[in-house]
């Protein structure tokens, strides 16, 4: 028996089409792929998709009330809504550094999610002109 | 008014002027200032918080702050001198610029060459004209994002998504986990108007609607969005009567388009393009007037801040040699978008820089095709081909040149880049 599973590769811009074909749920063929990763990625989109988790953490004291966090590596895709969950619940506070560590050994991937950018410690400029009026 | 002089005057802190400020001093300027109207460095690439930047030109998958980051790092590094929460008024054609600052008033900036960098805006309601209501609840993508990604609030919890260009879909998901249920996603035209891998990875990844050749056709709510009306189109984009339905939503997200942000390039005097919006620049990304070169967004919207860089890194460069030698080259050739090709950019090239160095071409399609030939011809002869599988008009296409050292000297309208069909295929 044989099936065939569409992918659109996410890697990267070009957004491959690929197509995996499986024979008694073995790859038979993989095709529609410009490069190696394109590949790789439709393997595993078909067998264990992951995904880079991007989001934000409140921050308290800071000059912006969030900071980007991201996971180190992708994680599982089913595992997503756990992690922004675990997230949420988050209060740092700043000055956050550069690729700091927000939460460390995520029991449920084993990723630790990192700070995106600097945050310097200060006041949203909103409050900071409600204050001088 | 204060005033100062330099070797190269940047306007806009986003990827496009960081890049040109860090080249221009790599090349050799002295002094170098990067203007920007917001509080910090980076431009929209500090809310744009979700990865995928990068992997072109740095191999590497970042998110839009760390993009940013390494830039502003790198420019700091350099020397670079930044002046935040100011304006730039106008750029004079002789190369002055006219600057209100929140921390030093009004400066008079006079730069041996200028880069314009302003990036781009959205299109907003104004631009597509829905008739309806005017209620709250009504936000271009780009706001939603800020918003969301840096202010933190969520603009509503049951939104439509008019367009389907990159920064809607991106946010889709974005609201999706933020908690918010996006109703449907309504696109005017046949295909998506945004990147093939965010329709896959934003709307099918969420189970979100996507309703091509579909529009809004009313909007309803006294004071707050209380719904919107959809309607089925025509393949020109007439709205089919007896299609119509509803969809009760508090928000509406326009995702409809971007156009280059050129108030300043039209007052200083460099011609425009009247098909990017930007513009006319030469291959060394200097515009009409002799020492004003422009890159990113300003110029043409790009797909990837990756394309944004290597053009920047260019202008920065050519901006720094025009500063310390005050010459233009020249002869130049106008560039043609022949059959198929919408627009090309730069407009056009130095006749040298054809014989001695690479030269990039960027543009994009009129239409879809397969199996298609791209070609570059002069005095009509082709120089230069390659086949492409697929080309599609919401995503830009780069082809690079090597040089031909025995190119003849030419003047003239001689360039044209078009579409053409593989050999052996005309007669399917």
């Amino acid at each position: 028996m044989s099936e065939v599973l569409e992918v659109t590769c996410i890697v990267c811009p070009v957004g491959c089409p690929i197509e995996v074909e499986l024979r008694q749920g073995v790859v038979f063929d993989v095709r529609g792929h410009e490069c190696k990763r394109g590949k790789e990625y439709a393997l595993d989109e078909v067998f264990s998709p992951v995904r880079t988790l991007t989001t934000t953490v409140r921050v308290q004291g800071g000059i912006l009330p969030l900071v980007p966090v991201r996971t180190e590596r992708p994680i599982p895709k089913g595992s997503i809504h756990k992690v922004l969950e675990e997230l949420a619940k988050l209060r740092i506070d700043a000055p956050v550094e550069y690729h700091q560590v927000i939460l460390d050994n995520l029991d449920i991937c084993g990723v630790r999610v990192i700070a995106g950018r600097t945050l310097p410690a200060g006041v949203p400029p909103e409050r900071a002109r409600d204050k001088s009026v | 008014m204060r005033k100062i002089e330099c070797d190269v005057a940047v306007v806009g802190g986003g990827p496009a002027g960081l890049a040109a400020a860090e080249r221009a001093k790599d090349a050799g300027a002295a002094r170098v200032f990067v203007i920007d109207r917001d509080r910090e460095l980076g431009g929209i690439l500090q809310q744009c918080i979700h990865n995928g930047f990068g992997l072109q030109l740095f191999k590497e998958d970042l998110t839009g702050p760390e993009y940013a980051h390494r830039f502003i790092d790198s420019a700091c590094l350099k020397g670079v001198e930044v002046l935040l929460n100011s304006m730039v008024l106008e750029v004079t054609p002789s190369r002055t610029l006219y600057v209100i600052s929140r921390d030093q008033g009004m400066l008079e900036i006079t730069a041996k060459a200028v880069v314009l960098a302003m990036g781009c805006r959205e299109r907003n309601r104004g631009a597509v004209t829905i008739p309806g209501t005017r209620p709250a609840g009504i936000f271009t993508a780009g706001t939603a994002q800020r918003f969301v990604n840096m202010e933190g609030f969520i603009p509503g919890k049951r939104i439509v998504v008019l367009g389907s260009g990159d920064v809607g879909l991106i946010m889709e998901r974005r609201l999706t986990w933020e908690g918010a249920k996006i109703e449907a996603i309504l696109e005017i035209m046949p295909y998506p108007s945004g990147l093939i891998r965010n329709v896959a990875q934003c709307a099918k990844d969420n189970g979100i609607p996507l309703y091509l050749c579909h529009t809004v056709s009313r909007i309803y709510g006294a004071k707050r969005l209380e719904g919107v009306q959809a309607v089925k189109v025509d393949e020109k984009g007439m709205r089919l009567p007896g299609t119509e339905w509803d969809i009760p939503c508090d928000t509406l997200l326009l995702s409809v388009g971007l156009i280059p942000e050129n108030e300043l390039t039209r007052v200083s005097g460099a011609k425009l393009d009247p098909v990017t919006g930007g513009p006319i620049v030469s291959d060394d990304m200097q515009t009409s007037l002799s020492g004003v070169f422009s890159c990113g967004n300003v110029v043409h919207v790009h797909d990837l801040v990756d394309n944004v860089t290597q053009e920047s890194w260019k202008a920065g460069e050519c901006a720094a040699r025009f500063a310390a030698t005050g010459q233009r080259d020249g002869p130049v050739l106008r560039i043609r978008a022949g059959d198929g090709v919408r627009y090309v950019v730069p407009q056009m090239v130095r006749a040298s820089s054809l014989r001695t160095q690479e030269t990039t071409l960027y543009f994009r399609v009129t239409d879809t095709r397969r199996d298609t030939l791209i070609e570059v011809l002069l005095d009509d002869k082709v120089i230069w081909q390659a086949k492409k599988q697929i080309v599609r008009p919401q995503e830009m296409v780069s082809l690079t040149l090597e040089p031909r050292p025995h190119l003849q000297p030419m003047t003239g309208d001689k360039v044209c880049v078009r579409l053409s069909h593989r050999k052996g295929d005309e007669d399917i």
